[in-house]
């Protein structure tokens, strides 16, 4: 690893609280992105599903 | 349209009464909902000894003496009215410096607050290094506001 | 009004607003993200600790503001009975929680350093745990009921109750002593953070925003497809138990 990258990721001896803390965003918005992603996925195939069989 | 209107007027007026009731208790707690007392606080209401509390206030300049064991540290808290003498012995927060807003808590002993907690106040202040070397130079800079 | 209220016109308008908002989001985010981590410098008293505050103060922002929606849509719900407006207000609790979370968890990040602890019961810190919990009784309610009216209707409530917090939470800084220290963007006098930090918060802000945005309009558009699916499910029965019932009837007598 070269020294800048090394340094970068030191934070100024702050690395074990900022990237916790940029961990924790991505980990709750990603969360919700999928979570929400996925219902609405799901709410969509049944609802295909559903006007699929009753218009046959 | 009048069914809507009464609607509108019971959802206004429970929000106001829910306001209001919600002011008065908050103001009638107001004191137990301080974080901590200044020094002067601390002169015209005397506090039993043995009690723990917490005093807020800066860290007054050149009052900051570390002892021979490396761990402890006396200083003195104030609030530019009057001054609380401080005894510390533990870690002291990265922003622990002579001018900078404190809470301490502890026990008063003869009129000196033993504390076992030393937290730092941060102010509003967000600034880069250079910018501040700056000020400093074009004397505009002010050492820490006043905590309240 | 109701013309926005409509459940169809809804479904049109978020479909065309949907892609350019999250499109707008992702790029806000991305750029914010790079800011906050490359461009911004370090403060003078808290060296690079201040980078959390990029993720800490939108949060903070987002958790309060989606209340605040949550409840207009909620007194519009009760006094108005618009159809969207509980779905609004169903849909945004989730994502204020997330908010208001990572507000408490990236704060109690920055506190441990900078002030020497985690946390704190100051007026400050308590008011947004409030909040936490106001959403998820928010959310537990909504749900305990067998009939959605019903749960819907409990929960408007609650959420209208909830609004008391948030003027608690802007001004108990001002209010009483905390350990907590004083807004510095929303402030008479002007913002107290140098524009190089300003700038990339606000890049942030706007990328939660829109971040927030996007996540609504999914999630509204979830909970209409579902109502629509229940919809066709109780038809397709009701068709079914006629054909059942009706040889027989006619058979009688």
């Amino acid at each position: 690893m070269s020294p800048a990258v090394a340094k970068f990721l030191a934070m100024g001896g702050y690395a074990a609280y900022v990237w916790p803390a940029y961990a924790a965003a991505v980990a709750v918005l990603g969360g919700l992105l999928l979570w929400s992603l996925g219902a609405y996925r799901r709410s969509r195939r049944e609802l295909e599903r559903l006007q699929r069989e009753s218009g046959r | 349209m009048t069914r809507k209107r009464r609607r509108l007027i019971a959802v206004l007026a429970g929000l106001g009464m829910l306001g209001i009731a919600t002011g008065l208790v908050l103001s009638a707690f107001s004191d137990n909902l301080v974080f901590f007392y200044s020094p002067t606080d601390l002169k015209t209401k005397p506090v039993p000894p043995g009690r723990r509390l917490r005093i807020g206030g800066l860290v007054e300049q050149a009052s900051v003496q570390h002892e021979a064991d490396g761990k402890t540290v006396e200083f003195r808290v104030t609030d530019g009215k009057s001054d609380v003498p401080v005894v510390f012995s533990g870690a002291l927060p990265d922003l622990f410096r002579e001018g900078q807003g404190v809470v301490v808590e502890g026990r008063l002993a003869a009129g000196t607050l033993r504390a076992d907690t030393v937290l730092a106040k941060h102010d509003e202040r967000y600034m880069p290094p250079e910018v501040v070397d700056a000020l400093k130079k074009s004397g505009h800079w002010q050492e820490g506001e006043a905590q309240r | 009004m109701h013309r926005f209220a409509n459940p169809a016109r809804f479904m049109r308008l978020s479909a065309a607003i949907m892609p350019w908002c999250a499109a707008l989001a992702a790029v806000l985010l991305g750029l914010g993200l790079y800011l906050a981590l490359f461009v911004a410098p370090p403060d003078y008293q808290q060296g690079e600790d201040v980078r959390i505050m990029f993720i800490h103060v939108p949060a903070a922002w987002m958790a309060s503001f989606v209340y605040a929606l949550m409840a207009l849509a909620s007194a519009v719900a009760i006094i108005w009975r618009h159809p969207l407006a509980d779905i609004a207000a169903q849909s945004a609790a989730p994502l204020g929680a997330g908010f208001t979370l990572l507000c408490l968890v990236t704060g109690s990040l920055w506190g441990e350093r900078m002030w020497g602890t985690w946390w704190v019961w100051d007026a400050r810190l308590t008011s947004v745990l409030v909040l936490f919990f106001l959403y998820l009784g928010y959310i537990a309610l909504v749900n305990a009921f067998d009939e959605p009216g019903r749960g819907a209707r409990a929960g408007a409530i609650l959420a209208l109750v909830g609004v008391v917090n948030l003027p608690i939470i802007k001004f108990s800084v001002d209010w009483w002593n905390t350990l907590h220290q004083p807004a510095s963007v929303f402030r008479l006098g002007g913002p107290t953070i140098a524009p190089s930090m300003l700038w990339p918060l606000l890049v942030m802000a706007l990328g939660f925003m829109l971040f927030f945005a996007a996540l609504l309009m999914v999630r509204m558009r979830t909970a209409l497809i579902a109502a629509k699916v229940r919809a066709l499910r109780l038809a397709e029965v009701e068709r079914h138990a006629a054909a059942v019932l009706t040889p027989r009837q006619a058979a009688l007598p």
